[in-house]
């Protein structure tokens, strides 16, 4: 079945056409890759699903249901969640706290008039945010801020704050982007161990092709707004149509 | 050792509660004995604490909340006119009319952000004080501001006979009654306006303290870091942001109750933007965002322009008087526009020092002493280490 279903998708940005009637299915519990190149709408299209662009025309359904109109908090409480291309975390506050905030929202909703509780002996929602940082690797003190990790552990961060709130539906925009090699490989694995133990449907953008190949079961390339192939892995490889949409790029930059 | 005890509510609370208490003899010696002052003091350390939740938690600067500051001496002066001179239902009304105008006008300017929310607040609240002079003067009394009278209903008072206008109390007891104790060759005044300010002041820093440890004031905290994380992570900002400014507004309308409270005049320049200006400062100077910050910003505040603006040239020739005449001349002429009238100029040049080389405020000061003290400490403990091992050798 499928979770997300985008149909017929257009958005213009005044002259430029940034995505020309795309059509896309995740089907539940599967990773899907959108790949293309720079650019081609990617960021665009995943900004159409969590409320923050309102496509010019078509609709997107999560679960059945349009997400059109609805907001980035009402549509994280549905069971979205994304990581952003640029990680995007609470610099101020510790690292704990950041996965602690997300598992509050996760617990009390958009809303909760908590005033005389304390944070401080909330020690289920601590654990949960203990556990989780731990599963995606994050060794540092708990308690530091977080303004001073390296992106990649900021990534991690962002991560964990997604995982903790068990949702329907992950999306991932370029996680790797910036990072070296090796940093890149030990995303992927994460990637990898996070899919054998939480069993969450995954969308994840991406730029660089070799990256995809080993984690997705299914791939759409978008090449200037419109979706050119959608395909296994092993059937995009060798696909001249996406050849030439990266032609001129170095092949998996 | 130091962490824990900053983190340690309960030891807060108590030190806290001992410095309110002994303020008036801590205070005496430098001047601040009088009853007057330690009011300001408690009175404005309440309407800073109440702004630091809004601006210090979520980052939202108003520059309006004097509007509510206003709104509430109004609502107690009513209350004072018509029901009774007892403070408590006064306290209770200004609560609820600060309550009902902080949830309109944070509505509406909460609605932007950064500096279109600030110019908003700035607006409403000029907007408020102009309609003190103008429309609302049935219930102001415009410029010559609300007043008790002795033809005043006060339902539930006993008829005055006695010709004289009545004081606020507390169930009977005076506010301005001032208790005189002798000790240890010092006279000591109990002021029972200030012990109520006091307690007041304790209980607002306590619901303060909870909200900074709270889920609730989490998420303000994380408003004031990055709204559009928060937003993505399933969080509504605005009833967050809204809630946050309703509770600094009833701060703000309790500090406005309590002063008419120990002085009972209501008028209309309480609400101007240069007291929404003041609280900004308080704010600022104490430490932003921190628990104790604002209340001794607050302190720092009105005792400077206690002791600034009673300075006039005269009591500067008399500081200078040691200098020949012509030098002298020279000095009071420099420092003369800093004092008296001029005192905000002063306040500006403390300001601009503070924030340029403490940009964390008088807190922040503080805690580099402590921290200073206790590296120094640490260093000679490692010294004496060293030269006992020597020794052993
Ligand atoms: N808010 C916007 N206003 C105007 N143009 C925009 C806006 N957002 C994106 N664009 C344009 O739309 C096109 C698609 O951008 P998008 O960010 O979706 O590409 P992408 O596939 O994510 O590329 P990258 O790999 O660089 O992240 C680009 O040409 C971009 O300049
Ligand atoms: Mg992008």
């Amino acid at each position: 079945m499928a979770i997300l279903e985008v149909r017929n998708v257009s958005k213009r940005f005044g002259g430029l056409q940034a995505l020309d009637d795309v059509n896309l299915s995740v089907e539940e519990g599967s990773i899907h890759a959108i790949i293309g190149p720079n650019g081609a709408g990617k960021s665009t299209l995943l900004n159409c699903f969590v409320g923050r662009l309102m496509p010019d025309t078509g609709t997107v359904l999560f679960q059945g249901k349009s997400l059109l109109g609805k907001k980035p908090h009402e549509i994280n409480q549905l069971g979205v969640s994304r990581v952003f291309q640029t990680p995007e975390i609470f610099t101020d506050l510790t690292i704990l706290e950041n996965v602690m905030i997300a598992a509050f929202a996760k617990r009390d909703g958009a809303f909760s008039f908590n005033l005389f509780g304390r944070v401080k002996k909330e020690t289920e929602i601590r654990d949960t945010a203990e556990k989780i940082l731990h599963d995606v690797g994050l060794k540092e003190q708990l308690t530091h801020s977080a303004s001073a990790m390296s992106r990649g552990d900021k990534r991690r961060l962002e991560l964990a704050m997604c995982l903790s709130q068990d949702p329907k539906l992950l999306l991932l925009d370029e996680p790797t982007a910036g990072m070296a090699r090796a940093d890149t490989n030990a995303t992927i694995d994460l990637l990898k161990e996070i899919s054998a133990t939480h069993n969450i449907t995954k969308v994840i953008i991406e730029h660089d092709m070799h990256v995809v190949f080993s984690l997705a079961d299914k791939i759409s390339v978008l090449a200037q707004g419109t979706v050119i192939v959608e395909d296994k892995p092993e059937n995009i490889k060798g696909n001249p149509k996406v050849k030439e949409a990266y032609l001129g790029e170095a092949e998996g930059e | 050792m130091f962490a824990n005890l900053k983190n340690n509510d309960k030891l807060i609370m108590l030190g806290f509660t001992i410095m309110v208490f002994a303020g008036p003899i801590i205070l005496a010696p430098f001047g601040a004995g009088y009853p007057d002052l330690l009011q300001r003091f408690a009175i404005f350390g309440i309407f800073a604490i109440g702004f630091n939740i809004l601006f210090g938690l979520t980052g939202y600067l108003s520059f309006g909340h004097a509007a509510f500051l206003g709104v509430g001496s109004y609502s107690a002066m009513w209350m004072f006119k018509l029901l009774t001179m007892n403070v408590i239902p006064a306290l209770i009304l200004s609560v609820i009319i600060s309550a009902l105008f902080s949830v309109v006008i944070g509505y509406m300017s909460l609605r932007r952000s950064g500096i279109y929310f600030s110019i908003l607040t700035l607006a409403f609240a000029q907007m408020s004080y102009n309609l003190a002079y103008s429309v609302f003067t049935p219930v102001t009394n415009g410029e010559t501001g609300l007043q008790l009278r002795l033809q005043d209903a006060r339902i539930l008072d006993a008829v005055n006979t006695s010709g004289s206008l009545p004081s606020p109390s507390l169930f009977g007891l005076k506010l301005s009654a001032t208790t005189v104790v002798e000790a240890f060759g010092m006279r000591f005044q109990f002021n029972w306006g200030f012990y109520f300010c006091a307690i007041v002041l304790i209980i607002m820093f306590y619901i303060s303290l909870r909200i900074f440890r709270s889920p609730f004031g989490l998420m303000l905290r994380a408003v004031k870091t990055n709204q559009n994380r928060l937003n993505y992570t399933g969080i509504n900002t605005r009833p967050y942001t809204l809630g946050a400014f309703v509770i600094s507004g009833v701060y703000a309308g309790l500090a406005g109750a309590l002063l008419v409270c120990t002085d009972p005049l209501a008028g209309a320049e309480r609400m101007q933007w240069t007291a929404s200006g003041e609280v900004v400062l308080m704010t600022i100077l104490g430490g932003a965002g921190t628990l104790i910050g604002p209340v001794i910003g607050a302190g720092a505040i009105k005792y400077a322009e206690n002791i600034f603006s009673k300075i006039n040239d005269t009591v500067l020739e008399g500081y200078f008087a040691f200098m020949p005449e012509t030098i002298s001349d020279f000095f009071v002429f420099i420092v003369s526009p800093f004092v008296g009238e001029g005192w905000h100029l002063m306040l500006g040049l403390i300001f601009m020092l503070v924030v340029t080389f403490l940009p964390g405020g008088l807190v922040e000061g503080a805690t580099r002493i402590t921290g200073w003290i206790v590296s120094l400490g640490k260093k000679s403990k490692s010294v004496d280490a060293n030269g006992s091992t020597e020794a052993a050798e």
